[in-house]
């Protein structure tokens, strides 16, 4: 069921699926394998390699390429800009290091102090950044058209960040489902200080959570987005997503991974919010829309079973303490689930 | 009015001697007046500063020397990186230019001293209290403010007994600020030798002239917004509570309002120091003086309208995205004007390498890499995945670091054979300046690459794949911070003694300005008769 999936980012830190990493009563840590054995471990090693050589998750210097239209606009917009800076670069700097080279009062050089201005060269070089700036702003400007349009989203998912975790409520079809995502356990023991555990023995230290956010694939979801304290910031690398979270107001933020990148995705809380800022993390586990609706239905059961039935495709009931607001129950009737 | 003191009443014998010699001991400093000794304690309080903010960076940069957390709690690494910026900021960098501002300008525009001498020295003594205020604030139960140098609510009002400790520092730093502003402009405007009119004006003069509107445009700004902090935490306003009718964000356009010209006020000093040093040792006039005027003049005015593209991904509204979008973009454009005229000074000149010469040069290649990551960070989309980063981290230390910090440190190896009267050891100071320029960059470059990979800001510990970089910026931080050591030694030994410095001191140059026109050292009461400009 899990290995046609494309293990993102750190696959060579291993899956937290096909391996665990736990501890035992006496404190030491083990590897164990999950319920396949460790087939899923070299089904991901490989892929782990193949899905390296593209450019979906960040190659260390540079942005990723994502998976979602955004992250791939954003990725091209950034290397455009890039290379204008890299090619005005070598223009100036070369005349600079030209002028360093050739003007030296060691060796010679009279100073032509007669060049002192030039009213013609000066609108020269202001009409031409003006310009090149003109050409750089468009395509930004087409794509924050994309990012601020949120209309006609399949699946909106309420985000709360707390000092120092998230908080993850579905709505739509999904609708009951609400639980705390934080940091894993062997990722806390070992940032204590002076744990003495070396990070590097950590599967996807520091981001790795206990329950990741599940969302399904080619499906535009919306995330509304709140704080319970201070403003703290959702941030995937891979999605192209980031927005802050700020108590007392929701903020709006869509996404549509596309088909075919199924995955695990982590990102990281961007908003100074405190003592645990660094380690509260996001884990996004991207599954087909089948294998979404498969677990929303096993997520439902496990916490009401009267409610499932009730669940897919149909008018979500209130569960206990749950406000259902009308927001849900108009998007839950468009919604095609 | 000129303030030369009448010198004959009897009650001043206790104070100040009018005629040549300065008073002795604590008093000269404690009572100063004049432009000189209050400039120099400006710059001697900057240099302290500076390091006291260098040893909390040096504190970050180990700590993040490799993951996992090996040093310190994540608390103690957060109030670490507030203060370092606060110190730095409010400590270093400003004071410094106030400093610079202090000695040079009466010299430049030919008048005795600045206009408002008793008030320059309030404004500096002020400063020493107020940063005792702020470091004090690790003595008392819940330590340091650790909610970062931009003090956003919620956060920062869970500040412990520090917090009303933090917002009076910064309440005095700014009215320091302000008090030298004002006296800037009234010098400026009312001082300049006869002859000198603005146009003829240096643009040192010219880029402080600027900056003091600039800080008195927005230091009562901020004053407000620390000040709405404080009722918010102690008398229940709501300024920025949602469960009072406010706003988190309110405080961040009113901080920022104040902030983006801030970080403008932090570098025009700067870019007039450059066009003072680049001509002398160019050779050559400064190229497009007068439109160099007028770039100046359109930063400071644009720097008034883009704050808020240090908010982008906090829920703005699509029309404003574009607006600050296109108006931050907007500011390359006569800030390119400034590199190319630069470049332009240098094309075709005769140009020779003393150690003023060779920090000129370094801003003007790294403080343009950082004015390209600025223009990378004003696309609001790309923006989304580079806000928090340390992308933005690398942007604004290239531009303050070998920015703002190298266009001082170039300044004082240009002036202080005209201070102190003696020349200092050109391959020490050459020395300093290679050391500086390699570890700085090894200190802030590898940190564009980690916000792009996926780096957040001021967090203590990070994932395994950011090691590499992190480890070689640590590097750089303790090989840029030892260097520094060079810079003051090389200070010590010109105040003791050194070989004596011509009034031009950089034979062959000829160096424009009037304060090249006097004996080196400066006499403690110089232009006290107006100078004749031809």
């Amino acid at each position: 069921m899990n290995e046609s999936r494309q293990p993102a980012f750190f696959a060579n830190l291993g899956d937290p699926i096909s391996m665990k990493v736990t501890r035992g009563d006496d404190g030491r840590r083990a590897a164990q394998p999950g319920r396949f054995g460790f087939a899923p471990a070299l089904c991901f090693a490989a892929f782990g390699l193949a899905a390296r050589a593209g450019a979906n998750t960040s190659n260390g210097y540079n942005l990723p390429l994502g998976v979602t239209e955004l992250s791939r606009d954003i990725y091209s917009l950034h290397m455009e800009v890039f290379w204008i800076c890299v090619g005005i670069a070598v223009l100036v700097f070369g005349a600079m290091i030209y002028s360093l080279l050739k003007f030296r009062h060691s060796q010679g050089a009279v100073a032509d102090t007669t060049l002192s201005h030039s009213t013609q060269v000066e609108i020269i070089w202001t009409i031409i950044p003006a310009v090149i700036l003109v050409v750089m702003a468009i395509p930004a400007a087409k794509i924050i058209l994309k990012i601020e349009d949120t209309r006609n989203s399949e699946l909106s998912i309420r985000v709360t960040g707390y000092q120092w975790k998230w908080e993850y409520q579905y709505m739509d079809a999904a609708e009951g489902i609400d639980f705390f995502s934080t940091l894993a356990r062997d990722s806390n023991f070992a940032r204590q200080l002076h744990s003495g555990i070396d990070p590097k023995t950590v599967p996807n230290y520091l981001l790795e959570v206990d329950k990741p956010l599940v969302i399904p694939s080619g499906t535009k979801v919306r995330l509304l987005l709140t704080s319970q304290d201070v403003i703290h910031a959702w941030w995937v690398p891979d999605f192209g997503a980031k927005r802050s979270v700020v108590p007392g107001f929701v903020n709006e933020l869509w996404f549509r991974i596309d088909p075919g990148k199924e995955g695990i995705y982590r990102g990281q809380c961007a908003a100074l919010c405190g003592r645990d800022h660094g380690f509260m993390p996001i884990v996004v586990d991207v599954r087909t829309p089948d294998e979404f609706k498969k677990w929303v239905g096993e997520q439902k059961a496990a916490v009401k079973p009267a409610e499932a039935a009730a669940a897919v495709g149909s008018q979500p009931a209130p569960a206990d303490g749950y406000i259902a607001d009308r927001r849900t129950a108009r998007s839950a009737q468009a919604s095609p689930n | 009015m000129a303030n030369v003191h009448a010198s004959t009443t009897a009650h001043d014998v206790d104070h100040v001697d009018h005629h040549d010699q300065p008073a002795t001991g604590i008093k000269r400093w404690l009572f100063a007046t004049n432009h000189k000794d209050i400039g120099t304690m400006y710059l001697v309080f900057s240099l302290i500063m500076f390091f006291i903010g260098g040893a909390m960076a040096m504190l970050i940069r180990a700590e993040l020397f490799k993951p996992g957390l090996q040093l310190f709690d994540p608390e103690f690494f957060n109030q670490m990186t507030t203060n370092h910026a606060l110190v730095m900021i409010f400590g270093a960098v400003m004071p410094a230019f106030v400093g610079l501002a202090n000695w040079m300008i009466p010299l430049q525009i030919g008048a005795p001293d600045m206009a408002l001498p008793r008030m320059n020295n309030f404004s500096f003594w002020i400063l020493p209290f107020a940063f005792t205020l702020l470091l004090s604030t690790f003595f008392v139960p819940g330590g340091m403010a650790a909610g970062g140098w931009t003090m956003y609510p919620p956060l920062v009002l869970q500040t412990g007994d520090g917090f009303p400790m933090l917002i009076f520092a910064i309440h005095m730093m700014g009215a320091s600020s302000i008090m030298g502003a004002i006296n800037v402009i009234v010098t400026i405007l009312n001082m300049r030798a006869p002859g000198m009119n603005l146009l003829k004006m240096p643009l040192f003069c010219w880029s402080w002239l600027i900056t003091a509107y600039l800080l008195i445009a927005v230091m009562p700004v901020l004053a407000g917004g620390v000040t709405m902090l404080l009722t918010d935490h102690y008398f229940n306003t709501s300024f920025f509570n949602a469960a009072g009718g406010g706003d988190p964000v309110m405080f961040e356009h009113i901080f920022w309002f104040f902030g983006h010209p801030e970080v403008y006020i932090m570098i025009l000093p700067a870019f007039g120091i450059i066009s003072e040093i680049l001509p002398t040792f160019s050779r050559k006039p400064l190229f497009g003086a007068t439109s160099m005027i007028y770039a100046i003049a359109s930063i400071a005015f644009l720097s008034f309208i883009v704050w808020g593209h240090h908010m982008f991904a906090d829920g703005m509204p699509l029309a404003a995205q574009m607006f600050y979008m296109m108006s931050t973009m907007l500011i390359a454009v006569p800030t390119g004007v400034k590199v190319f005229n630069w470049t332009a000074t240098m094309w075709r000149g005769s140009l020779s390498f003393e150690p003023p010469m060779l920090f000129a040069l370094a801003f003007l290649f790294m403080f343009t890499i950082g004015g390209f990551s600025g223009v990378m960070l004003a696309l609001v989309p790309a923006d989304f995945q580079y806000q928090n980063t340390y992308f933005v981290v690398a942007h604004f230390h290239y531009v303050l670091v070998p920015g703002a910090v190298f266009a001082i440190m170039g300044a004082v190896y240009y002036w202080i054979p005209k201070w102190t009267g003696h020349m200092y050891s050109m391959g020490l100071a050459k020395t300093h300046f290679w050391l500086s320029t390699i570890f700085v960059n090894l200190l802030f470059f590898p940190q564009h690459f980690l916000g792009l990979a996926g780096m957040p800001r001021r967090i203590p510990d990070y994932a395994v794949q950011f090691t590499d970089w992190n480890m070689v910026s640590s590097i750089g931080a303790f090989g840029f911070g030892l260097s520094q050591i060079l810079f003051v030694i090389v200070i010590i030994q010109c105040v003791r003694g050194g070989k004596p410095a011509s009034a031009e001191v950089w034979d062959g140059t000829h160096p424009a300005g009037l304060e090249w026109t006097l004996p080196s050292p400066a006499p403690y009461h110089s232009f006290t008769t107006p100078p004749d400009i031809k």
